[in-house]
This record gives structure tokens, sequence and C-alpha cells, in this order.
């Protein structure tokens, strides 16, 4: 039995109704755990006061930087002494689950095992960054918390100016649409980085995502620093016999206003016999054709990726997306995936160097230029890197023969 | 001698391959096509003719032990023993067999785990800490998530919608929440309020200065002691200030709103990723239901499931039809502060005679 339950008769409000509730699972917790008690205290004061209480801190384990989240209340009493005890130290633990976030129902059982006896049996799945995190730990418990799950086989995950956890799409695991190894490739590129996840001395975040294809399940564009996003390169696959299926069972109308006009590039055209026309030179592999005419129409076998680098939320310039530094790289070999595990070093090191403090790696990008990022880490201007050509004629343009006798030069 | 602390093993990100569901292993990279047999329920099939059927639950995303172990019990049960968690939250569960899904799903049902969030349908809400953990936060994304999908629950369960839509919520503007169809963010409104005597012991002052997207905060000596100023025209209260130095202190119960925006999308289909823009703001932060916010954010729902063509996402349609039309379908009023003046704003003013009557 724990101690008894705090007055919530604003929480209790959010048990009504058909939607799961945090409340509840939280309630029931605070049956045998005063951690949990205390946090319906202190969360019940929020709801009262419309504040937050938590301030951050120093807590960690042995021979990591990073990884833990510290939580202490600031809700006191007059005399200065915790006015929730037992959640006064409220830490989160992130965890790095597998790729693609999958899980056995022993691995999870075992996590719950462990994080009730040190935690307040407060489990995230999955936080904003991808981590599994187990919300609500004492100080003294972080480090026990952690040996056992590190011997479970689990990895702490990242936070602060580091390498974060990553995310990759459910993939060539479940998925039709993949077009390499997401989870080869994600795990390729953070346990590359791992010393640097673990170690916070970055200038800022750095994140990297994986999505198997452009629908970008992961977010990747918006969402770190360097995006992988999966991509082919010769013709998209067409099962002409299911496309006349698929014509058949919907309409021809409902073809050409759902399929062939929806088309960004027009590539697409429906022939008399309601068979489809791809003009393949044309198709930006923007994916909306495949997603309706799941079954017809396929990637092509050419399998890869397309890189993009600088995608970010709203601190400090802005919103930004990631740009195309790698049109296509095929994903097929051990060495397509050391070739991308290179990447992502040149990448990681040249931010390390050259980005201010609390500066990403886009807006670090913004201020030097990309042509000075890419010089930077070896890659070669390619006009897939771009939605236009400059418009203001502000520039020096003093070696623009070499820089075009360049371009022929690559081109023979 | 103390014994030698443990050090950790730098074990990294598992591989994959050792939590796959069997026929996922066996099929890995060889998937031929999937389809919906019912809302919340995806039936893939493999070149080599074996198939599988996932049913997508969703989960309060702060679960307690004995929910997860309740969970495991129904996959053990009425699955196969392998789940997967979704961007959204979501609990995926996998059969391999077609026999398996409606008891699965029962079972998920009489637990209290809707099923749904495929396809054409509402997700459920990605969304940040709020004030269960966060250290900036302006109200308590959980709750109002919560309290939005009780309302839209039928959204989430079926697939009625032109296309998918996906809602995002954050506890600030810093927007950890993420880029949605429709992002709900809480937004400070007021300056921070500064504890000068503190500033001085507590804050390392170029790093906040240097933080600043506006540079409206500057060195100065207050009451005898170096402190900080901010320039309250300059400042647009984004709360930077206030993590490097909490003397600066942002959360504001009384001025702090929520503000809607629409239109982020990050797929490349047909159109390319966009970033969502403002609609809605000064909306009240009003726990435990926000029942102002739920209004909104149903009303934008409504027009744009009446409204949209098939496949249209919700910026899509904006696009389409316009920003005009946009705010007279969902009867939002529009103000100046719709119109952008930040840094590259002009892009979004309209250079065109593109205008309908």
């Amino acid at each position: 039995m724990a101690k008894q339950m705090h007055d919530t008769p604003m929480l209790d409000q959010l048990e009504s109704g058909p939607w799961p509730s945090f409340i509840s699972g939280i309630k029931r917790l605070a049956k045998d755990n005063n951690i949990a008690v205390d946090l319906l205290g202190q969360l019940e004061t929020s709801y009262e006061t419309k504040k937050g209480y938590w301030k951050g801190g120093t807590v960690g384990v042995v021979g990591y930087g990073g990884g833990v989240i510290p939580r202490f209340t600031e809700l006191k009493n007059e005399d200065g002494t915790p006015k929730f005890p037992d959640a006064a130290e409220f830490h989160t633990i992130r965890i790095m689950p597998p790729p693609g976030s999958h899980f056995d129902s022993k691995t999870l059982r075992s996590m719950c095992d462990i994080w009730e006896k040190y935690g307040s049996g407060l489990i995230c799945g999955i936080g904003q960054s991808g981590d599994i995190m187990f919300q609500g730990c004492s100080s003294a418990n972080v480090q026990p918390f952690f040996n056992e799950i590190n011997e479970l086989g689990f990895d702490m995950g990242g936070a602060g100016p580091a390498v974060r956890t990553s995310m990759s799409c459910v993939g060539a695991a479940r998925c039709e649409q993949s077009n390499f190894d997401e989870g080869r490739a994600m795990r390729t590129l953070v346990n590359n980085a791992l010393d640097d996840l673990h170690r916070p001395a970055l200038p800022y975040k750095m994140k990297y995502k994986v999505s198997g294809c452009a629908n970008d399940c992961m977010n990747a564009i918006h969402r770190s620093d360097f995006a992988v996003i999966g991509t082919w390169r010769d013709d998209m696959k067409v099962d002409q016999a299911e496309v006349k299926a698929f014509v058949e069972n919907k309409g021809r109308k409902y073809v050409i206003d759902n399929v062939i006009t929806r088309c960004p590039t027009q590539a697409l055209s429906l022939n008399d016999d309601d068979t489809l026309a791809v003009d393949n030179g044309n198709c930006v592999r923007c994916m909306h054709c495949l997603n309706v005419m799941n079954k017809a129409l396929s990637p092509g076998d050419d399998g890869g990726v397309s890189v993009l680098i600088g995608g970010k939320r709203t601190l400090k310039i802005g919103d930004l997306m990631g740009t195309v530094i790698v049109p296509f790289h095929k994903m097929e070999t051990d060495e397509d995936y050391e070739w991308l595990e290179e990447l992502g070093t040149e990448v990681l090191d040249f931010f390390a160097e050259n980005a201010l403090e609390h500066e990403r790696t886009g807006e670090m990008i913004e201020r030097i230029g990309l042509t000075n990022f890419l010089e930077g880490i070896g890659i070669e201007i390619d006009p897939n890197m771009i939605a236009q050509p400059r418009t203001n004629p502000y520039v020096r343009m003093d070696a623009w023969d070499e820089e075009a006798a360049k371009w022929e030069e690559r081109k023979a | 001698m103390a014994e030698a602390p443990r050090m950790p093993d730098e074990i990294g990100v598992r591989d994959i391959q050792e939590f796959l569901h069997p026929v996922m292993k066996k099929n890995y990279g060889n998937w031929k096509y999937h389809d919906r047999p019912r809302p919340g329920v995806l039936h893939h099939v493999a070149h080599s003719g074996d198939e599988i059927w996932t049913v997508r639950a969703a989960t309060s995303r702060q679960m307690d032990i004995h929910q997860i172990r309740e969970l495991m019990d129904i996959a053990d049960d009425f699955a196969e023993g392998y789940v997967r968690f979704t961007i959204r939250s979501n609990m995926e569960f996998m059969v391999s067999e077609e026999s398996k899904v409606q008891p699965l799903i029962d079972a998920l049902a009489a637990h209290g785990n809707p099923i749904g969030g495929t396809g054409n349908s509402v997700s459920t809400v990605s969304h940040t800490q709020g004030w269960l953990h966060c250290d900036i936060p302006g109200t308590d994304a959980s709750g109002a998530v919560k309290a939005l999908m009780d309302e839209i629950i039928d959204e989430f369960t079926h697939e009625e919608m032109p296309n998918r839509v996906r809602l995002t919520s954050s506890c600030c503007q810093i927007n950890c929440g993420g880029q949605g169809d429709i992002a709900i963010n809480i937004q400070h409104t007021k300056p921070p309020k500064i504890d000068h005597s503190q500033v001085g012991n507590v804050c390392e002052r170029p790093t906040v200065v240097a933080r600043c997207p506006v540079a409206a905060i500057r060195p100065a000596m207050v009451n005898g002691k170096p402190s900080l100023e901010v320039d309250e025209k300059k400042c647009i209260c984004c709360g930077a200030c206030f993590p490097p130095c909490p003397p600066m202190q942002i959360n504001d119960p009384e001025h702090s709103n929520f503000a809607v925006w629409v239109g982020g999308k990050h797929s490349n289909a047909r159109s390319k990723p966009t970033f969502h823009k403002l609609v809605a703001s000064g909306i009240p932060n009003n726990p435990p239901r926000w029942p102002e916010v739920s209004k909104i954010v149903k009303q934008i729902l409504a027009a744009y499931k009446a409204d949209a063509k098939d496949y249209e996402r919700m910026g899509e349609w904006a696009e389409r039809i316009g920003w005009p039309s946009f705010f007279e379908k969902t009867g939002l009023p529009f103000t100046k502060y719709h119109i952008d003046n930040w840094r590259g704003g002009r892009a979004n003013l309209n250079a065109s005679a593109h205008i309908r009557f």
C-alpha cells in the first residue's frame, strides 16, 4: 500500500471519455508507489495554477555524460522542503529502442520488471526523439536502473548537445515501398557516432533519421539534421493487369481524378485500353500513385537513398527543411553502408568544428552558404540541390569560366 | 578500497532482426503490396505468398507498467508475441493468420485501446511532456490531447477523411511535438519577467544574449548588479532565454494561449513537404479539458472533411481553395498577425493577380 492519495478533482476529469487516460494509469501505479502518488499531487497543482514546476539539473550515470533528463521539483513549502517529497526527484531515462521500435513481449516485460524496482512505473513509448522513456526516477536509483537495463542489452539514448537517438520507419520489415535496409542504415549511422551520443560535446543537437521512401513516415526532412530518404533510379514497376483491374474496380473518372491528374510532374497517362503509360524520366518518385495503386505499382529494383541535410524546428531562425546534398546513392553492398557511415562522420565532424554554440546544422549552412558546406564535406555540387537558381545579382562571379569548365569536365 | 563502479556496456542500437515477428524476419525486404481490410488493420502480402495482419491500437502514450503487461498478455494470448510502437505512440500487434484478427481487436477494445489510425483517419496526436515532465511547459499537452481525442475518437476509428490527418501538440512554441496537418501549440504572449537579483548568479549572460533570435536581450546593470534587460518591443516571447537562464521566467499562467497551425506535411506525395501555418491564436489555456481548443480543431476538421477532394491533405486543400476561402469555410478570423513579418516572410505574400471573387 502506498501513502494516501491527494485530492485531484481536475485530473479526475481526465479519466472520463473513451480515449485511453494517462491519469488512470498513474492512479493505478499510485496504489503501491509513492512516487506516483506525489506526481499526481504536483500535476494537480499545475492544473490549478497553470504553471509547471520542474527544473533541470545534472544527473547521469558512470561513464556517460548524457541521456538522463533531470527534473527536480520547484514546488516547495515555506521551509524549503518539497511539497510532494516522493516525486521531488523525477528524472527521465532515455533508452534506445531497436530500429522501427520493434519489440517482443518478453523484452517489454523485462523492462517493466526492472522499472518497477527502481522507478515510478510510468513509461512513454515513444518520445519525440524516438526513445522509450522511463519517466520518474530518483537520483539514487538512476545508476542501478541503468545497470540492469544495460545488462538486459539496451543502451542510453542521446540528450543535450549530442548525437540524438535516431528513428527509422517500419521499412523492409513490413513495407513494400522500402528501398533499402532502413534498420541497418539507422544503426550504422548511430552506432558510428556513439561517443558523441553518450558524451555531449557538440555545438547543439545532431539528429539522423531514416525513411524508406518519400512518404517519409519518420518526418526526417523536417525533423533531422541528416535525413536519409529511400528512392530508386530505374523505372517504377507497373503490373498492367493490376492497373486494368484497378480501373475496372474504381472507374476511369476516379483513376483520372485521383491518380493521373494528381501526378505533380504529369508523368502519367491512362491509355485507351486502361493500361498506364509512365514517363519515368519525369517521375520524381513522390509516391502518390504508388500509394493509391499499391498493388499495381511498385518502386524500381535499383534502390538507394537521397540525403538531405539541415532540417530542424523553430529555434533559432525558424523552421528549416533539409536540403538535398546527395540526390542518389545506391544502397546494396557493405561498401554502400560504409559510404553512408563516412558521410555521417564527415557531416558530424564539420558541424562539430564549424557551428556556433546552440546552432543547428541547417542554421550553420544558412550562415556560411551551401557551397562552403559542400566543399567542407567534399561533395560536388548538383542541380538537384536547388529549388531554383539564384534570382539576385549581388555576387562576385570572377571564376565563372573555371566553374563552367568543371561542369563540362564532369559531363565528359 | 572502494569497489570500482560498473562501466556501461556501450551497446548502441540493437539489430532490428532480433526483434522481428518471424514472418517479417523471413520476408524482410521482400514485400509485394498491402491493403486495408478495415480501419486500424493492415494486411501485407510478401512475394513469397506469406501474409501478415497488423492491428493498430491507440495508447495513452504515457503508460503504466500494469497496462504494458496487460497489453503484452494480449500480445501473447491473441497475437504472436510481437509489437511495435509507431511514431504517434500507437501500438501495433502482428498476426500471421486472418482468423486471429477479430479476437485480437476484441481483446484490445475490451482493454480500452481503440483500434484505428490507419488510412484516411485522424491518428493519435504526437505530443510533448507538458506539466508532467517538461521544464518550460505552458500547458499539459497530454491532458489537452486526451480531452481532444475523447471528442474526435470517431475520426480515429473510421477512415472518412479525404486523406490522412496528422495532429501534433506542443507545450511551447519550440514545438518538440512537430509539424502536423493541425498543430496545437501553446504560445507565450508576454516577455520574460526578470528576477534581477538572481541573473548574475545563475546565468551565463553571453550565452543568453546569443540565444535570442531577435537580439532583444542585452547585458545591463540593475541595482548595481550584473543582469540582463529585454527590449520588450522587439521580444517575440519565444522563451529561448529561459532554459539557460531560469530567472527570466517566460511561463505566464494568465497570458499563455493556444495557437492552432495547419498544413504541415511530411510526405513528398504529390506536393513537396510543407510547414504548418498559423490559423488561430488567443485560445484559452483552460484545464482540465480545454474545450475551446477542441472546438476550433473540430471546426477545421469539419470544413476539411466537407470540402477537400480525395487525397488532398489539409495544406493542399487550403492551397487549392485559397486562404481567403479557408478562413471563410472554417469561420476563423483573419488578422494582421497572420501576415508573416519574420525574416524571409515576403516569400509568403501574394505577388500575383490570382484572386477569387
